[in-house]
């Protein structure tokens, strides 16, 4: 598959609802392996990064669910093509910057992407609509248990998958769901949220990793601990909690709906004015109008069918995919105009928010 | 509880870091866990893992000057380590597991692997064998050192009673959302857990 026919689909999590989708935009997987007989990539040399490469990317190709997929040499893609893939999550920004001996293997749907000489020979990771971690693990272990048939493993009884970094020991299984949580960020419960998560060993970060700052108020919530507890416990104890999290997100929505509905109005009809008729838009402030328009959705003030239309421009109005859209370099002022042109072409169809149901209180008591 | 760092503001975030090889909990403000980068409680435990393996090899670098040991499949050092946080291959696991466990005991508050392993790796690595009384004697030493609500009083619960009821009350803690309570928790069932492996 070529970059160009990768760029025209946009990946299926997008387009396809899951699970607890309206708050739960993805589910992902991934599990970091090595090979044994050669040093890690970080302190390997060219030449064994080259042989390292070669001897994953066969087996990874002939797989089944791999089929026609695109798989490439990072030295092969421009910045703006290893940029995109960034944007999309199917590779990091780490694996973005690096170059000789360093690949990139996903299928068709997107739903599958493999980074070859990241931090370790081999970071795999299965993507998901909505609420579908398992899913996503054992549409990952598949393959992992068809690789481990052609690849020398490096692993210990005791410390289980080798890896780079003693953080991704054992299991070497990172699990993480990308929450959308306007109701706690808008009630000032997120911080609690937050540190409440990190004392039972999980993790939040932002929209796109480390620098978390939490852009359209989407959060990445994941495991920090991989050894000791094995991949199912792992998931059921990560569900547990985000399951937990989009009750406490719909009970802070319900009683914003019920002490403050002016308030909501408020902010999702401001979105609506500003992404409707903008012609100048940072990307963090049409991220964070583009997140009360989802709100708006999930508490039916907006149709629901505008969800994804909302979740593909979160990543078309990214830096790279504006500049692929334009086939050339922009710069950051006018990529503001062409984000705000994208994002008033893409909402063309979309009426102003219907408020009717907050205006009868006693309605949305009844209802519940 | 005040702030460890500053002693004036109210401790709000908490952490596990080592020191002379204990586990020691942190409490640090909102406003010096900013200042200390530690919104990424991996990272900020590792760095303190790393300072404290540095100063040991340090003084290993001081005495031994160049024979610092090194990973004879890749070359790695321990000096390596304490600069990237990562080690050179696979191998290096075995070369330097002198206080490994005690840097994974702090990262995942477990030193053993559970969970899927390769088809190749058929042997089964030594499971923990059932406590014996000296064991029994060690948990309940050890349950009484951590402050859980002591569950419904029964004669002798056995470690794994104990450990299932312990878990029970986690998840109902993290149902409850009451995560001061849950960490406490899960704090005694890992030691619990490799109090049982150990004994
Ligand atoms: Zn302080
Ligand atoms: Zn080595």
């Amino acid at each position: 598959m070529r970059f160009s026919t990768l760029l025209k689909n946009p990946a299926e999590w997008m387009r396809t609802p899951g699970p607890e989708s309206d708050i739960v935009i993805t589910s992902r997987v991934r599990l970091a392996r090595n090979l044994t007989g050669h040093p890690f990539p970080g302190w390997a040399r060219k030449e064994d990064r080259l042989t390292v490469m070669e001897e994953i990317r066969l087996p990874l190709e002939s797989i089944a669910e791999m089929k026609d997929s695109f798989s490439e040499e990072m030295t092969k893609l421009s910045a703006i093509q290893k940029q995109v893939l960034v944007e999309r999550h199917l590779i990091s920004r780490e694996h973005a910057a690096k170059g000789i001996g360093c690949g990139t293997v996903m299928n068709r749907k997107q739903t599958i992407s493999v980074m070859i000489n990241e931090e370790d020979h081999l970071r795999m990771q299965a993507i998901r609509p909505g609420l579908q971690l398992l899913a996503a693990y054992r549409s990952l272990d598949q393959i992992d248990s068809t690789l481990e048939a052609d690849l020398p493993y490096a692993f210990d009884h005791q410390y289980g998958y080798l890896t780079a970094c003693p953080t991704n020991l054992g299991t070497g299984m990172r699990s993480s769901a990308m929450l959308h949580l306007p109701g706690l960020v808008l009630s000032e419960q997120i911080n609690q949220t937050i540190q409440g998560a990190n004392k039972i060993g999980l993790a939040v970060r932002g929209l796109y990793g480390e620098g978390t700052e939490a852009l359209a108020n989407l959060f990445q919530i994941s495991n920090q601990n991989t050894l000791g507890t094995d991949e199912q416990e792992i998931i059921e104890h990560l569900n547990r909690v985000i399951t937990q999290l989009i009750e406490n997100e719909k009970n802070a929505r319900m009683k914003i709906l019920e002490d403050r509905p002016t308030m909501m109005q408020d902010q999702i009809g401001r979105a609506y004015a500003v992404l409707k008729h903008a012609h100048i838009i940072t990307s963090k402030e049409a991220l964070n109008y583009l997140s009360m328009i989802r709100l708006g959705c999930d508490l039916k003030f907006v149709p629901e069918e505008e969800r994804e239309t909302i979740n593909v421009l979160l990543t078309e109005i990214q830096p790279a995919h504006l500049q692929i859209s334009a086939k050339r370099n922009l710069t950051p002022e006018e990529r503001d105009i062409l984000r705000a042109d994208i994002i008033r072409t893409s909402l063309n169809r979309l009426t102003p928010p219907d408020f009717s149901t907050i205006l009868n209180d006693r309605e949305i008591e009844d209802d519940e | 509880m005040k702030c460890d760092l500053c002693q004036t503001e109210k401790a709000t975030v908490f952490f596990s870091q080592v020191a002379d090889g204990k586990l020691q909990k942190v409490n640090l403000c909102k406003k010096c866990a900013d200042e200390k980068g530690v919104t990424d409680p991996t990272g900020f435990a590792l760095a303190d893992m790393l300072e404290g393996m540095g100063e040991q090899s340090q003084t290993e670098v001081a005495t031994l000057d160049s024979e610092e040991p090194s990973c004879p499949s890749c070359g790695f050092t321990q000096s390596d380590f304490k600069k990237t946080g990562r080690f050179g291959c696979a191998d290096c696991y075995h070369v330097f597991d002198e206080g490994l466990d005690g840097l994974l005991e702090a990262m995942h508050k477990h030193t053993q692997h559970v969970g899927k392993t390769p088809a190749s790796f058929p042997d089964l690595p030594d499971l923990p064998d059932l406590p014996d009384l000296q064991g029994l004697q060690d948990i309940q030493d050890i349950s009484e050192s951590v402050s859980t609500p002591a569950p419904p009083e029964e004669t002798e619960p056995g470690p794994l009673n104990k450990l299932s009821e312990l878990k029970k009350a986690l998840s109902k803690s993290v149902e409850d959302e009451d995560y001061e309570e849950a960490a406490r928790l899960r704090d005694a069932i890992s030691q619990l857990e490799s109090q049982i492996r150990d004994s």
